[in-house]
């Protein structure tokens, strides 16, 4: 085993399917002698050259069209694509024919495309580089929507995403890009498969439903509660948000019989919506209480500690509406 | 001029007619009732696709528009399979799931038809990045129209292919008129090709009605692109003789235009052409519009006899 951050597990992940597969490469903005924007792509370029790793010009709408060109031809692209705010510029590529093109073409293509993007908010960026779309990408059939919370899900996400046969999107929260806790990883090779959840903490009072950076939120909050109050809490977290391992959270509930959704997005229409419809309709009888959704409010994020401190659902709000349904 | 073998001559004459003979009875079955959604016709843009596509392999790869069956045609498309796609037939290129708008078929390199305008112009750089990936020389033509000029991924698009060098082969088919608007509302210049100079790659304008003159300049950029000399940006003035869309009755356009470009017909131009070179005789004309009718009327019954996909098809083929 060793030890890998975040950033590590994503490079490690890229060379390593790069040595391994001819057709993978990368594209994307500041990805070549930079590294990345945050270096998480250390010596790709020193060892892959100009032509895997394609610095390209300042335009979203050509970097990830070529990428879907590409994967539509045989190639197996990573489109970096910066932050999800960005997604706006190409938003055509993503919602029109990344993710249409195998279904309307009657089956026969396949786009085997990543795009990655940092989302998220906490980095005092404001609200066009602090947005989490995954709730309204989910809306999108044909895409698959991977949201990592630990380095080691990071790296065999990621190897997942490059081997799968259709669009990716592969978000990267911020804060665990740059502050994200360490994990053991194995020396050899793994894979973490799309679709599945994992079980970050196991309980048997509340079943918190998490993503991302509200994992290692509701972790520090589960320890609290178990200390202060004996409060027993369980962690789910699903790691992809399409396709969504629902009977990970079902079996979950059914064991606790509380539900919180405890997810960075704004409310409307988001993910933690989908995840209490799910549990409601399909194991209502369970319930021992109403489901709680800990979410962000619908504005968009403001700029600075003093707002948006209020705007991301910190662990205060997990607590209360832990204890609303435990009292 | 170059010297064009006799039977690429006359194979460029039977795929004109293929396509008018297909687009008519499109219109025909359309108006029937017997075609669901909606239909846009390549009629008398003919010329253009047929001049290009003369020049690709079957490896090589198109990026279609929404008026996308002459493409799909002269690219050797199969028109029993097309005409049971407009059907919404199991039989049709996407089993009746995508209709005119998404035509592909990956095995002759049509990479789609589009029902979002302008859409092709960046994925075709990716088919084309892919190919000097894998070392090979083969080439992606990229049609839009002059709508489609004047959308973001045009600019992004084409600068990237020059940048990057790549061997694409842009053709804006200019008919002049982006459903009801005309190009004079749309654009400042007169040349969507002067564009070109602002990406540093060549840029030719051609008469779209005339299918040697497309030939020659296409096969120009064919041979640059697959010798490594990059894209080129190639503007096809041409005319569409039917509304944007079938029911569109196109009462925006002024009647004298339409007059004076009915005139110069590619398919009637092309015909005297061939018969002043004694390409073609009178008898030979003839015979290949009978065969094209026929080849029409038995698309349209097997489009007819062929089954409609089940309700369980609604849920396949999401996801690889």
């Amino acid at each position: 085993m060793k030890e890998l951050n975040f950033r590590q597990a994503i490079g490690e992940a890229l060379l390593e399917e790069m040595e391994r597969d001819p057709n993978v490469f990368i594209i994307g903005e500041d990805v070549g002698k930079m590294g990345g924007l945050m270096g998480e792509l250390g010596d790709a370029y020193s060892r892959f050259g100009a032509e895997r790793v394609r610095d390209t010009p300042l335009s979203e709408d050509a970097i990830l069209g070529c990428a879907i060109g590409a994967a539509i031809t045989g190639m197996r692209p990573v489109a970096q694509l910066r932050f999800v705010d960005f997604m706006g510029v190409c938003w055509d590529n993503i919602l029109n024919q990344a993710s249409k093109m195998r279904y309307m073409f009657g089956g026969k293509i396949s786009v085997p495309v990543v795009m990655t993007a940092l989302s998220g908010a906490g980095r005092r960026s404001a609200a066009q580089h602090s947005q989490s779309l995954e709730g309204m990408m989910s809306n999108i059939p044909g895409l698959k929507i991977v949201l990592p919370s630990t380095a080691y899900d990071a790296k065999g996400l990621m190897k997942s995403a490059i081997r799968d046969g259709n669009p990716v999107v592969y978000f990267e929260h911020k804060l665990l890009m740059w502050t994200g806790p360490k994990s053991q990883v194995p020396e050899g090779e793994y894979l973490v498969p799309i679709g599945k959840a994992d079980i970050k903490r196991e309980g048997k009072d509340v079943t918190v439903v998490a993503t991302a950076f509200n994992v290692h939120r509701a972790l520090k909050v589960a320890d609290k509660l178990q200390q202060e109050k004996g409060i027993s809490i369980e962690i789910v977290d699903p790691r992809t948000i399409k396709p969504l391992d629902k009977e990970a959270i079902l079996n979950s509930v059914k064991k606790t019989g509380r539900l919180v959704c405890y997810i960075e997005e704004c409310d409307t229409g988001g993910f933690a919506q989908q995840v209490a419809a799910i549990v409601a309709d399909e194991a209502f009888d369970y319930l021992d209480a109403p489901i709680k959704r800990v979410t962000a409010p619908d504005t968009p994020v403001p700029y600075g500690q003093y707002l948006e401190d209020h705007w991301i659902p910190m662990e205060p709000k997990l607590i209360k509406a832990i204890e609303e349904i435990t009292a | 001029m170059v010297e064009i073998p006799r039977e690429k001559l006359l194979d460029m004459y039977r795929t004109m007619v293929r396509i008018r003979r297909f687009e008519e009875r499109t219109a025909k079955e359309f108006a029937a009732g017997k075609i669901p959604g909606s239909v846009h016709l390549y009629i008398g843009e003919e010329a253009v696709g047929t001049g290009v596509i003369s020049h690709l392999r079957k490896d090589d790869y198109i990026f279609s528009t929404h008026r996308g069956h002459g493409h799909l045609i002269a690219k050797g498309g199969k028109t029993d399979r097309a005409m049971a796609e407009l059907f919404a037939k199991k039989t049709g290129y996407c089993l009746g799931k995508g209709g005119s708008m998404h035509i592909a078929d990956t095995d002759i390199g049509m990479l789609g038809a589009a029902g979002i305008v302008g859409s092709g112009i960046t994925l075709a750089n990716g088919a084309a990045l892919s190919s000097v990936l894998r070392k090979t020389d083969q080439v992606t033509v990229c049609f839009f129209g002059d709508g489609a000029s004047n959308r973001g991924s045009f600019h992004e698009g084409i600068n990237l292919a020059a940048v990057w060098c790549l061997p694409v082969i842009f053709v804006c088919e200019n008919n002049l008129w982006a459903v009801s608007v005309p190009t004079s509302c749309s654009l400042k210049i007169r040349d969507i090709a002067d564009r070109a100079v602002g990406y540093g790659i060549p840029g030719v304008v051609v008469d779209g009605m005339d299918v040697l003159a497309v030939y020659e300049v296409a096969g120009e950029a064919v041979a640059r692109a697959r010798s490594g000399g990059g894209p080129t940006l190639i503007e096809a003035k041409t005319y569409r003789y039917r509304g944007h869309f079938e029911g569109d009755s196109g009462i925006y356009r002024p009647k004298e235009e339409v007059e004076a470009w009915l005139k110069r017909d590619p398919i009637k131009l092309y015909q005297e052409k061939l018969l002043e070179m004694k390409v073609i005789t009178p008898e030979m004309a003839k015979q290949i519009d009978e065969e094209a009718l026929a080849e029409m009327d038995a698309a349209v019954k097997f489009a007819e006899e062929s089954p409609p996909p089940g309700p369980e098809e609604v849920l396949n083929g999401v996801y690889a």
